[in-house]
């Protein structure tokens, strides 16, 4: 106890004089917890939304859906299921609105009931929705839009538009429909009309993408899924997909979960960062604590009294600054919802997550004790004899075993902490080893420079440069310390920018060259003909022309897909088999494929067809050459064998298909055509549009560049996202930089005024400091960029198979940036020099 | 109190073995008053550091008030510090962010003693600061630092007192208030004090003084004088 008493009151006494300085460098953890609590905070609050407005987001207690009409054994079954219940038809179309002749393809939902049940139906004027479901039965021609579909063609209710052969007058503006979010309806806007006239629309022929759904409400307090397990098998034999709250709550739980975690990792790296300041701003703390400490032991203080004393030090302003940083990360949280609105399919209450600040502040004290004991465990082996001699230099007799524990344990955090974020080990060990080797590799480089500049010191070269050079090396140098934390900082930034440009350049690729910029899908075979003249006519080249026939997979080498779903061992994707597969069929391979192994796809002389998959996609199958596959076309079992492997450049603009089968055997089987081509300017588009629409109106024409557009803003918005947490890295490498530089100015301001008094100039010691910190921050800077480049090659090469081309440009703008940033800093540190009398420094009051 | 036997301490430098101090032996009873001198890099703090426990000898013994320190560890050697000895240092060693009385209580809350404030209050006036025991280190005078830096090395009642060149850093009617202060206490408090110094006026004071040169002891001589006084006086 009274051990603990001596502890405290020393950390509370020896503090006085840096408590500033203690909560500098304390500052640098603020700004990643902040990051961290507002993440987490903000992921706890969309987490509960969501489960609060799940039932809302579905709009129903139980939705069917297939992609043909439900089978009609089924429909007495179904019938029973509930009386309140709402039909719809939906599929994608050109809508045309004949006022301005503007034309664009949007979603086609026909509907009919009391849907949605949950959640508000936002429309203008309020009366629509009452108009619009009573205008279905009475067979009223009557729609309500999607607003931003309205404001693309200065369109408002009471204007007409026409969708198939039928044109509707337009009762009301549909501002928000539950389960849509703002952003799925900015990339296919939706067209409300009456389920009872979507047959005369003539919009619904064989092989067209149509979705069916029947949407049911059940008495408060029916337990949906017992509901309908009894139906499950038929259900699925009949390839009826079932949507109820709770499958929702857990599907949209999860993609959001991962996405927050991602955040959370980037939040991390600041804190980390942050860390890394802590570490080594306490180790320059400890520098010129060694002497007080070395009295301390003289009178009998031990090697763990001493430690505990600045760990307590420590331990104390990471809780002021892990309190801070939760209060910043609360505003930030608080703030979230609003940036990220659009894109979430629910309104996020705000509320502050105690759990989060809780976490945020257990995590800061942690971790800054932790990073804080590596430098600080040296305190126990300083030497009394310190006391006699102030120069001695050395007071570690070899490594210390215990810092290799601290390093092991910060190794163990890290991964830790990732896997808590990313629940998948390989990804925590990948981001601990990457974090590792940017570490490695920066601290590399610093180290280098060291050396490099001691090694071969240009004796010759004048007194400034020689003077800031050695300050590179010379004791209690900042060179591996600045080039690891701007170097990380740089790096960080960089490849979030890289990023960037690699997935825009993706999509880019499609408005260069004579890529395909014009989409036209769901030609019926009987339409081919004219939809290829209707485009040669308009001096349109067809770059391709495919026939696509959907189907479903039922078995795999005997064994149903149901089993196989059900059969945990097997390993074969539930996604895989569950999905709907979109074929063509062909005897050769095109230009965005390979052969792997195998043979290109044909008809087997036993009249089997011989079908070619996409190489990755067998691994999710569990399937092999010359395994049996079952495919359910429509209602007909077919079945293939697997005849070949090849690999499929997805990132090319073309149709590209998993499956591909032979010519001769799907020629019978309903199906429809896609053509590619390229059109100049928007007018021949709108042209072409309008042509398609009088003529062909069920084929439905897609803007690449509006596409292209679209997924620009959400990048732009996804980026901002992520740039505003890189931000807090950079904040925090900054805060870094501030606090080591400040933390070091003692023995900087000493040494610029013992230089002063030997006769230097106040130009000479700025221009010292200028070449010592320039050549810091632009070797920082160089190397982040360099791992940054090398990171964006990579995942350019290996993740996004698109060629790599930096930007040249901006990279260097940010390290020139980065350059003057570190210089600036260090002049500005040097002020005290100009201003310090150098008596006073030279007498030690200087603090 | 404070027994060498054959001291040695050797440093590997530039390959070699550099000997500072080569076996040196001596003992000394309780309330001895002992100097040490010699020129610079002579050993003489070489040796002061060994016998308080600061270093460990390349070979030979110390003991301390009984205690054989060769074989204990470093915490172990503090404990034994912070329970037997004293210290004045040349550059009075004060830890600056603590006020003159907490720098005096620092050995006696090591210790976990209760009241020590007035303990340490009470060292301040016997060295003449009663009334500056809020002041800090640096806004003290040199002489000022010395006095407190006496106090803090008498506050738990040490049974020996190393002093390395108590008035090195002061001028000469400062240095005669500190010496004068530091025989008082150390008479009253019956301690044994081992003294570095190359002032031999100051060395003059003790009753022994021991001549160090490259290491080896060259002379050992009782000084008759001074032994007298201290023979009367105790």
């Amino acid at each position: 106890m009274s051990n603990f008493l001596f502890i405290w009151r020393m950390a509370w006494r020896d503090s006085r004089r840096s408590r500033s300085r203690l909560l500098l460098f304390t500052s640098a953890i603020v700004l990643g917890i902040a990051a961290l609590v507002g993440i987490n905070g903000f992921g706890d609050n969309l987490a509960r939304s969501i489960d609060e407005q799940a039932r809302e987001l579905v709009g129903a207690d139980l939705v069917l859906s297939a992609s043909q009409p439900f089978d009609s054994t089924l429909q007495t079954t179904l019938r029973r299921l509930g009386e309140r219940r709402s039909q719809e038809v939906a599929f994608a179309s050109l809508v045309q609105f004949p006022k301005g002749q503007g034309v664009r393809l949007a979603q086609v939902r026909a509907l009919t009931g009391g849907f949605p049940y949950y959640g508000e139906w936002l429309t203008e004027p309020g009366s629509a929705v009452a108009a619009f479901r009573e205008a279905g039965p009475a067979g009223q021609r009557v729609a309500l839009v999607d607003d931003a579909l309205l404001a693309q063609f200065a369109a408002r209710p009471g204007d007409s538009i026409k969708v198939g052969e039928l044109t509707f007058r337009i009762v009301g503006r549909v501002r928000k429909t539950p389960g849509q979010s703002g952003f799925s309806a900015s990339v296919a806007p939706t067209v409300f009309i009456p389920r009872e006239l979507v047959e005369q629309t003539g919009l619904l022929q064989r092989g067209s993408r149509v979705q069916y759904r029947t949407y049911y409400q059940f008495a408060p307090g029916t337990n949906v899924d017992q509901l309908i397990q009894p139906l499950t098998a038929r259900l699925d034999q009949a390839n009826i997909d079932s949507d109820t709250v709770a499958e929702r709550k857990r599907q949209t739980g999860r993609s959001f979960t991962n996405v927050t975690r991602f955040l959370n990792l980037v939040a991390f790296v600041a804190l980390l960062l942050g860390c890394v300041g802590v570490a080594s701003a306490v180790s320059l703390y400890v520098r010129e604590k060694v002497a007080a400490v070395a009295v301390l032991r003289c009178l009998g203080a031990s090697g763990w009294q001493a430690v505990l004393i600045y760990l307590l030090q420590t331990a104390l302003m990471g809780l002021l600054g892990a309190i801070l940083g939760a209060a910043l990360g609360t505003g930030i949280q608080l703030l979230l919802p609003k940036v990220v609105e659009g894109f979430l399919p629910v309104t996020v209450s705000v509320a502050i997550s105690w759990s989060a600040v809780a976490e945020g502040i257990v995590t800061g004290v942690f971790v800054a004790v932790l990073f804080a004991l590596l430098p600080l465990l040296s305190i126990r082996r300083v030497s009394p004899l310190r006391t006699l001699r102030a120069s001695l230099e050395e007071d570690t007799a070899g490594p210390d075993p215990l810092r290799g524990v601290v390093y092991g344990l910060i190794l163990l955090f890290i991964t830790g902490f990732a896997y808590l974020q990313t629940r998948d080990w390989k990804l925590a060990l990948g981001f601990a080893g990457g974090l590792l080797l940017t570490f490695g590799v920066l601290a590399g480089v610093g180290e280098g420079l060291r050396r490099l500049v001691r090694r071969y010191f240009p004796s010759s070269w004048s007194y400034v440069w020689r003077q800031g050079l050695a300050n590179l090396y010379r004791p209690n140098n900042q060179t591996l310390l600045l080039t690891v934390s701007i170097g990380l900082g740089v790096f960080l930034l960089a490849t979030l920018y890289l990023l960037q440009g690699l997935l825009l350049s993706q999509v880019e690729i499609s408005s260069t060259g004579g890529q395909p910029n014009l989409v036209l899908f769901d030609i019926q075979s009987a339409q081919r003909e004219g939809v290829t003249q209707l485009v040669k006519r308009n001096g349109l080249p067809v770059l391709q022309e495919v026939p696509v026939v959907t189907m479903r997979l039922s078995a795999i080498n005997g064994r149903s897909a149901a089993e196989l779903k059900k059969d945990t061992a097997s390993g074969v994707s539930k996604g895989a088999l569950g999905r709907e597969y979109r074929v063509t069929y062909r005897d050769s391979l095109i230009s965005s494929e390979t052969l792997e192994a195998g043979r290109p796809p044909f008809l087997g002389s036993d009249g089997i067809p011989r079908v070619s998959f996409d190489d990755g996609f067998t691994e999710r199958l569990k399937i092999k050459i010359g395994d049996t596959l079952t495919f359910n076309v429509q209602g007909a079992p077919l079945v293939t064998i697997v005849g070949g492997t090849r690999t499929v450049d997805w990132s090319r603009v073309q149709t590209n298909f998993l499956v591909v089968f032979p010519n001769g055997v799907l020629e019978p089987a309903p199906q429809f055509h896609v053509l590619l081509t390229r059109v100049p300017d928007n007018a021949t588009l709108a042209a072409v549009q309008r042509e398609l629409v009088t003529n062909f109106p069920n084929v439905s024409a897609i803007d690449l560049g509006l596409i292209l557009q679209t997924l620009d803003e959400i990048l732009t918005k996804i980026s901002f996202v992520i740039r505003f947490m890189a931000l807090f890295s950079m904040a925090t490498g900054l805060l870094v930089l501030v606090s080591s530089v400040v933390v070091s100015r003692y023995q900087r301001v000493r040494e610029s005024v013992l230089l002063r008094t030997l006769g230097a100039s106040r130009g000479q010691i700025l221009r010292i400091t200028l070449v010592e910190y320039a050549l810091l921050g632009l070797l920082a800077a160089v190397a982040g960029l360099g791992l940054a480049v090398m990171a964006a090659w990579a995942l350019g090469a290996f993740v996004f198979e698109v060629a790599f081309v930096p930007q040249i440009g901006p990279l260097l703008l940010l390290a020139i940036l980065t350059t003057a940033l570190t210089a600036i800093i260090g002049l500005l540190n040097s002020r005290d020099v100009l201003t310090r009398p150098p008596l006073e420094v030279l007498r030690g009051e200087v603090s | 109190m404070l027994k060498v036997e054959n001291l040695t301490k050797s440093y590997a430098s530039g390959g070699r073995d550099l000997t500072v101090l080569e076996a040196v032996s001596f003992e000394l009873q309780a309330q001895d008053t002992f100097a040490i001198v010699g020129p610079s890099g002579s050993g003489k703090t070489t040796l002061l550091g060994l016998c308080a426990g600061l270093d460990r000898a390349s070979a030979g013994s110390v003991w301390l008030n009984g205690i054989q320190l060769d074989d204990l560890s470093e915490d172990q050697r503090a404990a034994v510090r912070n329970e037997h000895v004293g210290f004045i240092f040349q550059n009075f060693q004060l830890l600056p962010s603590l006020t003159a009385l907490e720098n005096v209580l620092v050995p006696l809350e090591l210790r976990g003693v209760r009241g020590g404030t007035r303990t340490a209050q009470e060292l301040l006036e016997r060295v003449g600061l009663g009334g500056r025991g809020h002041h800090y280190p640096t806004q003290l005078s040199g002489g000022e630092q010395q006095r407190v830096s006496l106090a803090r090395a008498f506050a738990n009642r040490p049974k020996i007192l190393f002093a390395d060149e108590p008035t090195g850093n002061l001028d000469a009617d400062t240095s005669a208030t500190v010496v004068e202060l530091l025989f008082e206490l150390n008479r009253e408090a019956g301690t044994t004090l081992v003294l570095v110094t190359h002032d031999l006026e100051l060395a003059a004071r003790t009753q022994r003084i021991v001549r160090i040169k490259g290491g080896s002891v060259v002379s050992d001589t009782v000084n008759q004088e001074s032994a007298e006084i201290a023979r009367l006086s105790s």
